[in-house]
């Protein structure tokens, strides 16, 4: 699960793209990147609703500090699916079309906080549940976001923490050896 | 002509359903005293070299994922409607996600009806079997499996998990707590590396260092020349003669076909849904109700345990996912004392969740500020399982689906939950009393976490003295059918506190036995 982050892959996509800049220019997200702009090719959605989805999961799931190129692989998750399935690309159009309406003609053009409400207006719905119970896999399996929230994913490559820190807690006092044993 | 070591036409053979920590145990006890076992896998057979330090992919390598339905009032079906359990299809059973914590069931524990006395709503029995005549099987159990603190086999070190968690406790006032009794390696043992505090106990152990029969027991049973293990071998339906004795089993095997094995004794190990599922699945003009079910128990009774999570949020890093996903506990809860309020103990053990599972289990269904504000601690956070001792009740049940059917066409198990009272008293307890030892330890937030979907499944097949009241007598043999046997948590009459792994293995390797002893006399 990746975006493309080089501008080389940006200018090779064809078809509706949805992109951006890291807005950070340092920390975990920008190392793992090869490049500030990133990009996501769009198979069957359109751009403006893969950017309506994208603002949408910020709503679901908002991490100010996290970049839109992570909620962008929720997009791409989205997208896969409805580019499989005529049903769920109805159901994505439809939602999005849907809080366009309730809004007046564009829902991203409300302002933040008028936005949220028209997103906990529909809360269980369908759509909503589409989005959400996507976003809750998508968002936090992927590199990016273990770079963020500091999870390091798999170990067993790095010999496991045997020797990599799984007792350094040094806060709080030693338990005695009775309880915990010295490590072998 | 089968190309397995024992033709299909074989009935001399002993044919175990499933490898798991029963159905795995047993085939290697039997294939030491030299008796020939065919062992039937649904799944296919993974290594330490195949397993994936990553949750999802894991999860969709090892997890039993084929159709099931859920009915009652457990928030699981409303979250997880397909997903009641959380269990293995893989050689090797739930051996391979297993946290490893090994503890023995307490004296009175076999004695619910007793000691509890009777409880409205609840089917409560004592076991047909005493701690001391199980005594011994636990010994043999812990030395085969290594659990630390057993046999001389030094405990394992305390990650910063334990820390939080023996910390606070300790201020608390609990006494007993410590890095648990683990069936994993402290020191390379048994052929097995040590420890090497990976943190990905539950997606498969990369080491070796925990026991799963999936390179313990089967090796050890294949170096008999006595095993013909068939993975990919799905068992559909048992079959019986006309003076109602099992003559052997039909089941999908990997490509497809359904092949009729025939066996001389056949033994049940597919974990507490697919056990009861298939005895029902195997119903007959002669046992329309399904086999061993004279007394109307089979798939009822079904136990997942009480249980829930606590994650407590500190100032300073803690890092809960380095190392031994388990080897923590505190067990002062896990007494009877029903000052409390309720009947029946819990224990109080660490755990930890990668990332991505923490996301879809914290609180399934959340979205929002406060879902995402825990996340963020996630580096921040110590966490504990609870379990404890949940209540048989004949409407929690496992049936099979009127209309839904598998990739099989066979019928899917519908699992129906409701918790008992006294469950809600004891889970309630358990929250209040896991936030205490956070809080005891500087937790600037705690956390209550719903049960996952069940990781221990009981019961659906209970063993009774009288017929009527159970499934299967204290040798999981069952009451109708002498040579058809349960070897799996679904003979539990009880749950008692503790995990149940330890115990599921001291049964088999006393059913191993009794079916030997029962062979030489023929009796069977
Ligand atoms: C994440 C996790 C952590 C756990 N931690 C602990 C712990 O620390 N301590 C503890 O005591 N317990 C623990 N458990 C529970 C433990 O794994 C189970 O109690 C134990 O494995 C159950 O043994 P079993 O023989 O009943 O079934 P299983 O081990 O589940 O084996 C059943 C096998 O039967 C196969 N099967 C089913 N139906 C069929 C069929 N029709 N045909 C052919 N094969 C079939 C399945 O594919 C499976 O391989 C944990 C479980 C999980 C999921
Ligand atoms: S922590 Fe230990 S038992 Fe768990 S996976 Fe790692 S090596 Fe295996």
């Amino acid at each position: 699960m990746s975006v493309q982050t080089s501008r080389r892959d940006f200018l090779k996509t064809s078809g509706a793209v949805l992109g951006g800049v890291l807005l950070y220019s340092s920390g975990p997200i920008a190392m793992l990147a090869p490049g500030r702009a990133w990009a996501l090719e769009l198979k069957s959605l359109t751009k403006a609703e893969g950017e309506a989805l994208l603002r949408f999961t910020r709503h679901l799931y908002p991490h100010d500090g996290l970049e839109d190129a992570v909620y962008a692989l929720v997009v791409k998750d989205l997208d896969t699916e409805a580019a499989k399935d005529k049903e769920v690309q109805a159901l994505l159009r439809k939602g999005v079309a849907e809080l366009n309406s309730k809004a007046g003609g564009n829902w991203l053009a409300l302002a933040e906080r008028e936005q949220f409400k028209l997103v906990e207006a529909i809360e269980g719905t369908p759509f909503f549940e589409k989005v959400r119970s996507t976003a809750i896999v998508s968002l936090y399996d992927n590199d990016m976001a273990y770079a963020y929230f500091g999870y390091p994913g798999a170990s067993f490559q790095h010999g496991g923490y045997l020797h990599r820190g799984f007792n350094d807690l040094d806060w709080l006092p030693e338990p005695p050896p009775e309880a915990s044993p010295p490590a072998y | 002509m089968s190309k397995h070591k024992y033709s299909y036409d074989d009935d001399s053979v002993v044919v175990i359903i499933g490898s798991g920590a029963g159905g795995g145990t047993l085939a290697n006890e039997l294939c030491q005293k030299g008796i020939p076992v065919v062992l039937l896998e649904a799944g296919k057979r993974q290594s330490i070299g195949t397993f994936i330090n990553d949750e999802w992919p894991s999860f969709h390598q090892l997890a039993w994922l084929d159709h099931r339905t859920t009915s009652g009032s457990w928030r699981i079906a409303k979250d997880f409607p397909n997903l009641p359990a959380w269990i293995c299809k893989t050689v090797g059973g739930t051996t391979v996600h297993w946290a490893g914590a090994s503890l023995r069931f307490q004296e009175h524990e076999f004695k619910a009806l007793s000691t509890y006395g009777k409880i409205d709503g609840a089917n409560l029995l004592d076991w047909p079997l005493t701690l001391a005549e199980l005594e011994p099987y636990y010994d043999r159990a812990e030395k085969k499996m290594g659990v630390t603190r057993t046999n001389d086999i030094p405990g394992l070190p305390g990650n910063n998990n334990f820390k939080v968690m023996y910390h606070g406790a300790r201020k608390l006032g609990y006494q007993d707590v410590h890095t648990g009794r683990m069936a994993i390696n402290s020191r390379p043992r048994d052929g097995r590396a040590s420890c090497l505090q990976i943190g990905f106990c539950f997606q498969g152990c990369k080491s070796g260092a925990k026991w799963s029969t999936l390179y313990t027991e089967i090796p050890q049973a294949e170096a008999t020349g006595k095993l013909d293990l068939r993975p990919e071998s799905h068992v559909a339906k048992i079959e019986h003669d006309e003076k109602g004795r099992v003559t052997g089993v039909l089941y999908f095997d990997k490509d497809g076909n359904l092949p009729r094995q025939r066996a001389r004794i056949v033994c049940v190990a597919g974990n507490s849904i697919e056990s009861p599922r298939l005895l029902l699945n195997s119903a007959s003009s002669m046992f329309p109700n399904g086999l061993a079910n004279s007394s109307g128990q089979v798939g009822r009774n079904y136990m997942r345990h009480m249980t829930g999570s606590v994650y407590a949020v500190f100032e300073k890093e803690v890092h809960m996912y380095r190392g031994t996903t388990m080897a923590g506990i505190i067990t002062d809860e896990s007494r009877h004392d029903p000052s409390r309020g309720f009947v029946g103990g819990y224990e109080m053990e660490t755990i930890s969740l990668g990332l991505p599972f923490m996301a879809a289990f914290f609180d399934p269904g959340a979205w929002g500020r406060k879902f995402t504000e825990a996340m963020e601690s996630y580096t921040r956070m110590a966490g504990m399982w609870l379990v404890g001792e949940d209540l048989p009740q004949e409407s929690n049940r496992v049936t099979l689906h009127p209309t839904e059917k598998d990739q099989y066409g066979l019928p899917v198990p519908n699992v129906h939950f409701d918790d008992h009272p006294n469950d809600i008293a004891m889970r309630e307890h358990a929250y209040k009393q896991g936030q205490a030892v956070y809080e005891a330890a500087g937790a600037i937030r705690t956390y209550r976490v719903p049960p996952y979907p069940s990781t221990h499944n009981l019961g659906t097949c209970r063993m009774s003295a009288r017929p009527e009241d159970g499934v299967c007598n204290k040798f999981g043999q069952t009451h109708d059918i002498p040579n058809l046997f349960i070897s799996d948590g679904s003979q539990f009459t009880t749950s008692a506190a503790e995990n149940p792994t330890l115990t599921i293995v001291a049964l088999a390797i006393r059913q191993a036995e009794y079916i030997a002893d029962q062979m030489n006399k023929r009796a069977i």
